[in-house]
């Protein structure tokens, strides 16, 4: 049986090397060329000039902007989930997987959807400002949608429910006697949250953080929708690159950055949840 | 509980739910707009049914949903057989773990350029290659956390008594695992009916290959319209529907539940 394991493993690694991983090379690789003159690719001319041009300030900026809002959205996201996780973790045990599925099961349904109910209820004639000037608390239209606010909001509320799961899960993995014999020694709820818990579930604020950081961060559609193509992350730089402006080694080499970007962080996290795991084993 | 917990987790489960409940009582508002409640009716649903754009966007997502599922519910299973018996591996374990976190926009333009430099034809059967990758992912995690408790014991007592390893799989490992293996599949096709951006790059051109999130998108670009609401409720639903059926089956195994 265990010699013919290989059998098994063979077509799912296959698939996942032959249409995720030799595609992503050709990515680095297509950064490295120019685009022909008539679209396509110029392989007679390997060059550097790509990397170059995604140096310029106007590029170089788009990736602080990006990195800035992933990281608002990241830090906006355990501040709801973590306390929503840890209230979870201290509901009755009968409820605790019910109260789980429930936080997770919007993550289920269409990204788009989600998306633009966010749109219904923002937009000038939407819900909220419709509502705010029925009662007369403003008098015209709060700028609500198509800025930075709209998209950190999506970007928000589409992700907290991973932070819940990684939290919860980081909570459960814990020994619950621990704050327990903090509280014993005399420590106070907070003190005891500061300096047991949380260092305790580190190992899931940074799994819950950098997830939510690495998918806005390479987000397209919801700075699309909600930020209404005034406000232009990476994501959407690499969209019209591929198929407005047709720069496709462009395009490829914004995409190579964006990947460079996503593993450093998961091996920073790997090797902070190793540490974390080695500390408290 | 503390008393603030507690209220911040209402609050949080507000506003995750609220914009849903929105969007699911204005599609049957008959004024159509929020600014008025026109009274209840489904005549937006009865508009949405006779788009025929969507109709033939919702079929066309149907089967590249059955096909996706399909394929990485019988490799993601076996996968997930091969690697609980095999030896720990950090690379292996990143492959299967990269296609849940690497961005959307960047898979998708990797396997455009892919299929364009080998002169493979889009179309309906592009998009289920592509999403059959991360696809396999989610079946193998769902599948593999059932294998890591299963109680092995069981297989050395059929094995103890006589019956072959095929019939010992067919009759008791198999069985077992069926249950979160329907669940695997059933996520595969929630996640394969929803997914936006790696089928609108993978799909070519042409209303023939046209999705139901790419219609949507569509839609949604156009501007707000009750006709969404209606479609999104319903979509929201079948979801709900297939996620809760896939958690009844396959109780506290699958991840993020």
């Amino acid at each position: 049986m265990r010699d013919r394991n290989w059998l098994l493993v063979a077509p799912g690694v296959l698939w996942l090397l032959g249409l995720m991983v030799v595609p992503c090379l050709l990515i680095f690789l297509l950064a490295f060329f120019e685009r022909g003159t008539y679209g396509g690719i110029d392989w007679n001319a390997p060059t550097f000039e790509n990397l170059r041009r995604a140096a310029d300030p106007l590029y170089l900026t788009i990736f602080w902007d990006s990195a800035r809002i992933a990281l608002l959205a990241a830090v906006l996201a355990l501040l709801i989930g973590y306390p929503a996780a840890y209230a979870i973790s201290k509901a009755q045990e009968k409820y605790q997987t019910a109260l789980l599925f429930l936080a997770m099961l919007p993550f289920w349904t269409n990204y788009l959807i989600r998306t633009y109910a966010w749109i219904v209820l923002l937009n000038p004639a939407g819900l909220i400002n419709t509502q705010l000037m029925h009662l007369g608390l403003v008098k015209e239209p709060l700028p609500l949608l198509y800025n930075e606010f709209a998209v950190v909001l999506g970007l928000v509320y589409n992700y907290t429910p991973f932070v819940i799961l990684a939290v919860y899960s980081s909570l459960q993995r814990m020994d619950p006697s621990l704050p327990e014999a903090s509280r014993d020694l005399g420590a106070g709820a907070w003190t005891t949250f500061f300096r047991i818990t949380l260092p305790l579930t580190a190992a899931g604020v940074a799994a819950g953080a950098v997830f939510v950081f690495v998918l806005s961060i390479g987000n397209f559609i919801t700075p699309d929708l909600l930020g209404g193509g005034k406000l232009q992350m990476v994501g959407n730089l690499i969209y019209d690159q591929f198929l407005t402006a047709r720069d496709w080694p462009f395009g490829a080499t914004l995409s190579g950055l964006l990947i460079a970007i996503m593993m450093l962080l998961l091996f920073a996290q790997a090797v902070a949840a190793n540490r974390a795991g080695g500390r408290h084993a | 509980m503390p008393s603030a917990l507690r209220l911040h987790l209402a609050g949080t489960f507000a506003f995750l739910y609220l914009p849903i409940i929105v969007l699911m009582v204005l599609s049957l508002n008959k004024a159509g707009l929020p600014t008025a409640w026109g009274g209840v009716s489904f005549e937006w649903y009865g508009k949405l049914l006779a788009n025929d754009k969507v109709l033939s966007a919702a079929r066309n997502s149907f089967v590249v949903a059955v096909f996706a599922t399909l394929i990485s519910t019988v490799i993601g299973t076996m996968l997930a057989f091969g690697v609980v018996r095999a030896k720990p591996s950090a690379a292996r374990d990143a492959l299967l773990f990269a296609p849940m976190i690497i961005p959307d926009i960047v898979l998708a333009i990797a396997l455009l350029s892919f299929f364009t430099l080998i002169k493979f034809k889009l179309g309906l059967h592009s998009i289920v290659l592509a999403h059959v990758v991360f696809n396999i992912a989610f079946v193998c995690a769902v599948v593999r956390a059932r294998l890591q408790s299963f109680d092995w014991s069981l297989v050395e007592v059929s094995r103890d008594l006589g019956a072959s390893a095929s019939t010992t799989f067919l009759r008791v490992t198999f069985p077992l695992v069926l249950p979160s293996i329907i669940a695997a599949a059933l996520l595969a096709f929630t996640l394969s009916i929803d997914e936006f951006i790696i089928a609108y790059f993978t799909a070519g051109a042409g209303q023939s290959s046209t999705t139901l999130p790419m219609q949507i998108y569509a839609m949604i670009r156009f501007g707000v319209t009750p006709e969404i609401n209606a479609m999104a409720t319903i979509i929201m639903f079948v979801s709900f529907l297939l996620v809760l059926l896939a958690q009844r089956l396959n109780r506290n195994r699958i991840p993020g539940m």
